[in-house]
């Protein structure tokens, strides 16, 4: 993409060293991101798509990380590359300029502060201003994300809120510094489908509102049909394919992506036939397997000469318009197994 | 086939709970309240609902993990209702139940030969050709390496720990499996293969299950007859395909409706409910219609007056005075 993308991610190596060997987290990813825009990434766990998101936010602890590769902010003051930049440079811009939303939101909130001194802090950090300013802009916050009485809630604690509250306060204390970047980690995995619909339609609400570029990290592809502009697919730490959200779902072009749209039941069909499976399970990220890491589970690596799947790492490579695959498949292949 | 394995009638389970030691206020939770269900033979029940709706503490009362307040389970042709954990122990090797999550499911210290084989031992039970043998015929029934009997849980994935889940339940050939989220934990490309597993079996085996579960995709795949909950309360009762193309009550409509379907051009053209508001607290439910509160249909009456559950048409129950469509 061009010029107008906010945020670049190139080459992005992430990995652990741990007893048992070097544990290659993310490989060799690369997207960018326009302000406005929703990127989904797609995975199963252990695929990278946590750790990618954390190494962007910095959150990544230094010194038991390896890292290598880029990540550019465009910001209307130039660019930055964040992995080389200081400590304090990135904390200055995060909470700021990126800001981030986890799965679970008990965990990410305290315990003993009440969530209007929670949200007063986060704006405090990079605004100046006494308490009773970050308590308004709290306040302002809670009423925007749709928590009812917010100038008698801001008082209450995390666990005087209700799961799909409790998100919505997350959202609000991402938001307080009305970010460009916002990463949101399975939003809503652990909220009851009703709420995630009201979840999903907030965020949706505040992108417009912010104009802002949304990372959301999820394995639910209806979450992603619904929400996303364009889809990252990631399995074993390599993103396979990159595609515009109608593109992947109706033009998938990666063996991996489409068996698991084929494994997935829908509440919209009545299927009584057995569901499609992708036989065996994710290779171990210390012992990937030579060659393309989904190739032990692909049922159409016999048809690329040579043994090429099970000796060479296919390179991302376009498939189509603004669409990328990681597959030594022809075009022409593709097609005829779709 | 049409024979009935387990029927609930009336089935109430009050959790009481006081506020504080030296409180005298007690709080009563109702986490089912008064509810009908049968599984006959060979048949897969869906239950599904929220958190919170009780659809757990259904599945727990039936193997009387928890002692029911009130109402009368009757299983294979039985009533066990007030039975002592004595009288129970035959009637468990009928009656087995998997769980969700198969980490904490499995005894890390125990070997997954003799987490199979203690159902045996439990209830002195010697299978034809020596328990190893039989627990490495299970294995290989669910798709295990009967090799690797002398492992330990931590050495499986998640997928194949559920499958060790599946191969103890099998153990004793029950009747019923109660399977309370048994794929949620579960990534995708690994649920498909636990659901076709269980179909499988059942079809082998003649088995029923009582499907707990939240994910609807995966319940309209694997059920029969669907039964969904709200606050300790069966809202609709119907045939899949029944419930899941035309949903009568407007619970179901909504919870239907807030599923993201994974196909864009249908997902972002489709008519959305979206609920208000929270689930109640189940120890201070709402007078009249449980559902009032956030229903976009509730008039006065239904603030009053709780919908009974009534057959509108042939194996189709809904809870409702204003049901949709027909």
């Amino acid at each position: 993409m061009s010029a107008h993308n906010y945020l670049e991610v190139k080459k992005l190596n992430v990995s652990f060293p741990t007893e048992d060997g070097l544990v290659a987290a993310t490989s060799d990813l690369t997207f960018s991101l326009a302000r406005g825009e929703t990127l989904a990434i797609v995975g199963e766990s252990g695929s990278g798509k946590s750790v990618s998101s954390l190494a962007i936010m910095g959150l990544h602890n230094r010194a038991r990380t390896n890292i290598s590769g880029e990540v550019i902010l465009n910001l209307p003051t130039g660019s930055l590359e964040l992995l080389s930049s200081s400590e304090d440079t990135v904390r200055d811009l995060r909470g700021k300029e990126m800001a981030m939303i986890f799965q679970d939101p008990m965990s990410s909130l305290h315990p003993y502060f009440s969530v209007g001194a929670q949200i007063a802090e986060a704006w405090l950090l990079h605004n100046k201003g006494n308490k009773s300013d970050g308590l308004k802009r709290a306040i302002e916050m809670l009423e925007l994300v749709g928590i009812p009485l917010p100038v008698e809630r801001v008082h209450d604690f995390p666990h005087q809120f209700s799961g799909g509250m409790r998100q919505r306060v997350m959202i609000a204390m991402a938001l307080v510094n009305n970010p460009s970047l916002l990463i949101a980690d399975e939003p809503t995995t652990a909220l009851d489908v009703t709420v995630q619909a009201q979840i999903l339609k907030l965020l949706r609400d505040m992108q417009k509102e912010f104009n802002m570029a949304i990372i959301l990290i999820t394995h639910d592809l209806g979450v992603v049909a619904e929400f996303a502009d364009r889809v990252n697919v990631m399995y074993a730490g390599k993103n396979v394919e990159e595609a515009p959200v109608h593109d992947l779902y109706y033009k998938p072009a990666h063996p991996y992506t489409l068996g698991l749209l084929r494994s997935i039941p829908r509440v919209d069909q009545i299927d009584t036939h057995r569901l499609q499976t992708i036989p065996g399970q994710p290779p171990s990220l210390i012992n990937l397997p030579m060659g393309c890491a989904f190739a032990p589970r692909c049922p159409y690596k016999e048809l690329v000469p040579n043994n090429l799947c099970t000796t060479k790492n296919p390179e991302l490579s376009n498939f189509a318009d603004n669409h990328l695959t990681r597959c030594h498949l022809t075009h022409d292949q593709i097609e005829s197994v779709r | 086939m049409n024979q009935p394995v387990l029927e609930l009638k009336n089935l109430k389970k009050h959790f009481i709970s006081s506020n504080g030691v030296f409180s005298r206020n007690k709080t009563t939770v109702k986490a089912v309240d008064g509810i009908d269900l049968t599984v006959n033979s060979g048949e897969t029940v869906g239950l599904v609902g929220e958190s919170g709706c009780g659809k757990t503490t259904v599945g727990r009362t039936v193997l009387k993990l928890y002692e029911p307040t009130s109402g009368s389970i009757i299983f294979d042709g039985e009533e066990i209702t007030n039975f002592s954990p004595r009288q129970m122990k035959p009637v468990r090797s009928k009656l087995q139940m998997i769980f969700q999550d198969p980490y904490s499911s499995l005894n890390p210290r125990h070997t997954i030969g003799s987490i199979i084989a203690s159902s045996y031992e439990i209830h002195g039970i010697h299978p034809e050709g020596g328990v190893k043998k039989a627990v490495q015929n299970l294995l290989d029934r669910v798709g295990l390496n009967p090799e690797h009997i002398n492992r330990f849980p931590h050495e499986f994935s998640g997928g194949q720990r559920q499958r060790i889940g599946i191969a103890r339940a099998l153990a004793l050939r029950p009747k019923l499996i109660i399977a309370d989220e048994p794929v949620s934990a579960l990534d995708v490309s690994i649920q498909a293969q636990v659901v076709n597993l269980l179909d499988d079996l059942q079809k082998e085996m003649g088995l029923s299950y009582l499907f707990i579960a939240h994910d609807l995709s995966v319940v309209q795949h694997i059920s029969d007859r669907v039964i969904v909950m709200y606050l300790g309360k069966i809202m609709e009762e119907a045939k899949t395909s029944q419930l899941f193309l035309n949903p009568r009550h407007p619970y179901t409509k909504a919870l239907l409706s807030a599923v993201p379907i994974p196909d864009p051009e249908i997902e972002r053209n489709r008519e959305r409910i979206v609920l208000s508001g929270d689930l109640p607290s189940p120890a201070n439910p709402p007078s009249g219609c449980v559902f009032s509160t956030r229903c976009w249909k509730a008039t006065e009456k239904c603030h009053q007056i709780a919908p009974p559950l009534v057959e509108i048409s042939i194996g189709s129950k809904v809870a409702c005075h204003f049901p949709e469509g027909n």
